[in-house]
């Protein structure tokens, strides 16, 4: 799973990180959402799924790969 | 489901059981989720009950909160009169929203918070320590919660802990409905007066003062980017939001917990169900109980039901989280069950900017008091407790308790 985040979008709430501190954080300037990695391995899954069901601003955008690659 | 306006019931509705919402919005929630309601002032608006159909209209930006908008709902004469005054971001839309909340962003980041634990800990123990010194009843709001809540909002924006006493109270009238319009303009000329003043001060040699306010002074009143005016304001906002709402959200959920003793013992007998607790007491006595109120910038269709342009809705936070489709068995307490996903802080760009320093506020209390304090119990029966039935922030008057 690829994920892509909208900066401009992004309120700072933080509950990102709540849900999965392995993938987001928040910049140091303003608390606005970054990615730790865009790729989200098989184990984060369901806490990145939760992120993105709990952003209030519909900051955080899963891509799906059109191919697998290793 | 139509109904005249005429006939439509009057808002706010009133409760029946005090923990639990005003019992219409069961039915209304079981047939199609909205219904015509009347404002004080005659005006109709809509509420809506589902969960579905509150996070759709609180995350839609074609939802406006500015009170100026013709149609907005007004809860009384007194709120009006509140709403009548220069706005802070919570009541504007994008982009003024988004320019100045980003200003304070930073501030309430997760890890932001998180530093302050270790002082917060200290605080709530100093506070135990004075409790436990009294040996007799004691008044859980006014002697544990309030106090906690405002020293820390005060710490963090650098407005004097000594003063507390104050803004409490003014911050306290200025969030009522039923009193003359004069009670909540007074108490905020007086808010408003103080942070002018306090902000002034600070102004002298703001970077003589590592706090919230001094950092906004330097690096947004100075450089042109916030007015002071704003920021008298904000800093009331902030101040007012900071304290009233935690301290009437940690009562509420200690009196829960004393209802439901089981649960109580659950969350002492295991520890790791705290933070899913923190969120179930959010879910199930969501404090905020008129919100959120908008008006429709342009025909909306939610979820197959269309609010026409000018048309005004409450979209209730009290209501959604109490949804059979998303929780089930919805109106049990219950600390086990993922309830994660409330809307008691709201939801879309407006969602609550202080949570992260709320939910530790929650931690640090409910992972303590009750083992700090065993034998905690109401001092008076249960059906004595007065609630703040009418008051933007819903909690207790008083929590008398023994330890």
């Amino acid at each position: 799973m690829n994920l892509v985040v909208d900066q401009s979008v992004c309120i700072g709430a933080g509950l990102c990180v709540l849900s999965c501190a392995e993938i987001f954080d928040q910049r140091e300037s303003d608390g606005i959402v970054t990615l730790l990695r865009a790729q989200v391995p098989d184990e984060l899954s369901d806490s990145v799924i939760g992120a993105v069901r709990r952003c209030p601003s519909g900051a955080i955008r899963i891509e799906q790969p059109e191919a697998v690659s290793k | 489901m139509s109904v005249t306006p005429s006939e439509a019931p009057e808002f706010p509705l009133p409760r029946t059981c005090p923990l639990d919402p005003p019992e219409l919005y069961k039915s209304v929630r079981a047939s199609g989720g909205r219904h015509l309601v009347k404002m004080w002032d005659g005006k109709p608006s809509w509420i809506f009950t589902r969960y579905d159909d509150v996070r759709a209209i609180l995350g839609d930006n074609r939802f406006t909160t500015v009170p100026g908008t013709p149609g907005y709902p007004m809860l009384s004469a007194a709120r009006e009169a509140v709403l009548q005054l220069p706005p802070a971001f919570i009541r504007m839309d994008p982009p003024d929203h988004t320019r100045l909340r980003r200003m304070f962003t930073r501030e309430f980041m997760v890890k932001r918070i998180e530093a302050m634990r270790p002082k917060i800990a200290r605080l709530i123990d100093d506070l135990y320590d004075k409790l436990a010194a009294k040996g007799q009843t004691v008044d859980l709001l006014s002697e544990f919660t309030l106090p906690m809540t405002s020293t820390v909002i005060a710490e963090l924006l650098g407005i004097p802990p000594a003063d507390r006493e104050f803004f409490q109270e003014q911050s306290q009238r200025k969030l009522m409905l039923d009193v003359s319009p004069d009670v909540p303009r007074e108490a905020s000329a007086k808010l408003l007066g103080y942070c002018e003043a306090v902000i002034r001060e600070k102004e002298r040699d703001p970077e003589a003062h590592d706090d919230l306010l001094g950092r906004l002074i330097i690096e947004q009143i100075r450089p042109g980017h916030m007015t002071r005016e704003e920021a008298v304001i904000h800093a009331d906002l902030l101040t007012l939001a900071g304290h009233e709402t935690t301290a009437n959200q940690i009562a509420l959920g200690t009196l829960n917990f004393l209802q439901n003793p089981d649960q109580k013992q659950k969350l002492v007998d295991d520890p790791s169900l705290l933070k899913g607790a923190i969120e179930e007491i959010l879910r199930y006595n969501s404090i905020v109980q008129f919100n959120g109120a908008r008006v429709a910038l342009e025909d909306v269709d939610v979820n197959g039901q269309i609010v026409r342009k000018g048309e005004a809705v409450f979209a209730l936070i009290l209501a959604a989280n109490r949804d059979p489709e998303i929780f089930d068995d919805p109106d049990r307490f219950d600390i086990t069950r993922k309830a994660d996903n409330h809307v008691a802080f709201s939801y879309g760009v407006h969602q609550c900017l202080g949570q992260p320093l709320a939910r530790l506020e929650m931690e640090l209390v409910f992972s303590t008091i009750f083992t700090r304090f065993p034998d905690l119990r109401l001092a008076v029966p249960a059906e004595q407790i007065r609630f703040n039935e009418h008051h933007m922030v819903y909690g207790v008057k008083e929590l008398p308790v023994d330890l």
